[in-house]
């Protein structure tokens, strides 16, 4: 399994080739609390780069943007009842959506989790 | 920002140390860098709601514009575009205004005090603007007000919003007699430290609170005094949003604006049973028929089913119909559902109708809701002592 990031505060947790999709510890904290999280369905097409899921602190609404082209295995469920979760466990249970990669080359421009923390620490 | 407008430049508001040495994220609203929330496990717009609504909560509000207005003929002139009773407001009481373009539209909405000082005989007023709207509402006035009325800006002052159920006993413990015998929509003034903190009971989060107005200068002695207090944190602007909409009161430049008068914006309170029947205020003749045959449109409040918020501006519809826009939305901590504040059409304006909202491209059912969301626990004079107060 490789973690991936974006320059958008994604991450992608590959594992064949099929992958998992949230937002970063990092993209959490700007947010602040986590109101509503709207993920796409099973069978939806993302694309690269384009809004895949909305999430909505107390004071704003946030795209979330696809990192990899694919089709949607599962958006989670657990987000509905409990949309804090991407606050308490941002890069671990409060995960998006998963999916299967179209096209894994789409990974090679995203960041290893130092290079992000790099990133990160440049801001 | 688009290419037109003139680049803005952002200020400091007397407290940014003061803000950023307790972790705040600073974001420019009002011209100003204003803390919109503050780092740490006590941090952040939820938690900070929580705690005003349960104790104290401290907010910086010093991009607001305060006030001298003053001379002979001070109220009588003020009346000529704000349509409350401000010749009738006696000294040491607050008041809730408007101050109306010449076509009645609502240029800002305001906090009238009369501050003339016992046995004082010139009449002294001070007023409290909105921040986004002062330097405009500065212009206006100078240019309405007879020459022989006093407009002084006090731009050398802070002003801080205690707010919460605990506010009065811990304003009481700084300055001993300044909230006790004070009242809702009252203000009075006391000595602290050796300068004057000119107090107002009242605030914008539905809770008993006060504004609390201070040399500019020392205004971070007042703040680190409150804040010694546990039962006082800083809270931010993220906060004090979702307090006033739960509260139900309106924001300017999102649910009142130049192109909306008092009737349309479910202000027609503002106007004073004397300026209703007599007039002689900017666009009268528009808002007292606004009164008699009603207005095209209202200001209503939403509850929202499920827990999407539905945010400023979002389209409202009655099955096809477009019908309206909100103009202010968000989740309610205290509600723990989203709320929302809109113009409807007003034939849609009777609490309980089924509406809809838009939010990205999908229907979200809403329903119009009595306001306030929270109930406000405002410290009012007891009617019986009004009552003898008055006479």
């Amino acid at each position: 399994m490789t973690r991936y990031f974006t320059q958008d505060h994604e991450w992608i947790e590959v594992e064949g080739d099929t992958a998992t999709v949230g937002i970063t510890d990092y993209a959490q904290s700007q947010l602040g609390d986590i109101v509503f999280v709207e993920v796409p369905g099973e069978g939806a097409a993302v694309t690269k780069g384009d809004e895949a899921a909305v999430v909505e602190s107390v004071k704003a609404a946030s795209d979330v943007y696809s990192p990899v082209s694919g089709t949607v295995i599962e958006g989670n469920p657990a987000l509905e009842d409990d949309p804090a979760l991407v606050n308490s466990a941002p890069e671990g249970d409060g995960w998006f959506f998963k999916l299967t990669i179209a096209d894994a080359g789409e990974l090679d421009g995203l960041m290893d989790g130092s290079a992000y923390k790099d990133f990160v620490a440049g801001l | 920002m688009s290419e037109s407008e003139e680049p803005i430049e952002i200020e400091a508001l007397p407290l940014d140390a003061w803000h950023r040495a307790r972790g705040a994220r600073m974001v420019p609203f009002a011209g100003y860098e204003m803390p919109i929330q503050y780092a740490g496990p006590q941090g952040g717009i939820m938690a900070e709601h929580f705690w005003t609504r349960e104790h104290a909560g401290l907010f910086d509000v010093s991009h607001m514009g305060q006030l001298i207005v003053e001379g002979e003929g001070a109220a009588e002139a003020l009346e000529a575009f704000l349509p409350g009773d401000i010749s009738g407001l006696k000294p040491g009481r607050i008041r809730y205004s408007l101050l109306l373009a010449e076509d009645g539209g609502i240029l800002d909405d305001l906090m009238v005090t009369n501050v003339t000082p016992p046995g004082g005989e010139t009449p002294r007023f001070y007023i409290v603007v909105n921040g986004a709207t002062k330097w405009d509402d500065i212009a206006f006035l100078r240019e309405h007000l007879p020459d022989e009325i006093t407009l002084t800006h006090l731009d050398d002052r802070g002003l801080l919003a205690l707010q919460g159920p605990e506010a009065a006993a811990v304003l009481e413990a700084i300055a001993p007699g300044a909230a006790d015998g004070l009242y809702f929509m009252q203000g009075t003034s006391v000595e602290w430290r050796g300068e004057q903190l000119g107090i107002g009971r009242g605030g914008y989060t539905g809770e008993d609170g006060f504004e609390l107005s201070f040399p500019a200068e020392r205004l971070a002695e007042l703040a680190e005094a409150l804040c010694a207090d546990d039962r006082v944190r800083p809270v931010g602007l993220g906060a004090r949003d979702s307090l006033r909409l739960e509260a139900g009161l309106p924001l300017y430049g999102h649910d009142l604006d130049e192109n909306i008068d008092p009737v349309e914006g479910s202000a027609a309170f503002a106007i004073s049973k004397r300026r209703r029947e007599q007039g002689g205020f900017h666009g009268a003749d528009r808002i007292l028929r606004a009164l008699t045959d009603g207005a095209p449109r209202k200001l209503v409040g939403f509850t929202v089913e499920g827990r999407m918020p539905v945010r400023e501006g979002a389209s409202i519809y009655s099955d096809e119909a477009l019908i309206g826009r909100i103009t202010s939305g968000g989740f309610a901590p205290s509600v723990g559902a989203p709320i929302a504040m809109g113009y409807v059409d007003t034939q849609y304006s009777a609490p309980g109708t089924p509406l809809e909202a838009e939010v990205r491209g999908k229907r979200v059912p809403l329903t119009v809701e009595t306001m306030p969301f929270m109930p406000h626990r405002y410290h009012r004079q007891p009617r019986n002592q009004a009552t003898g107060a008055s006479k």
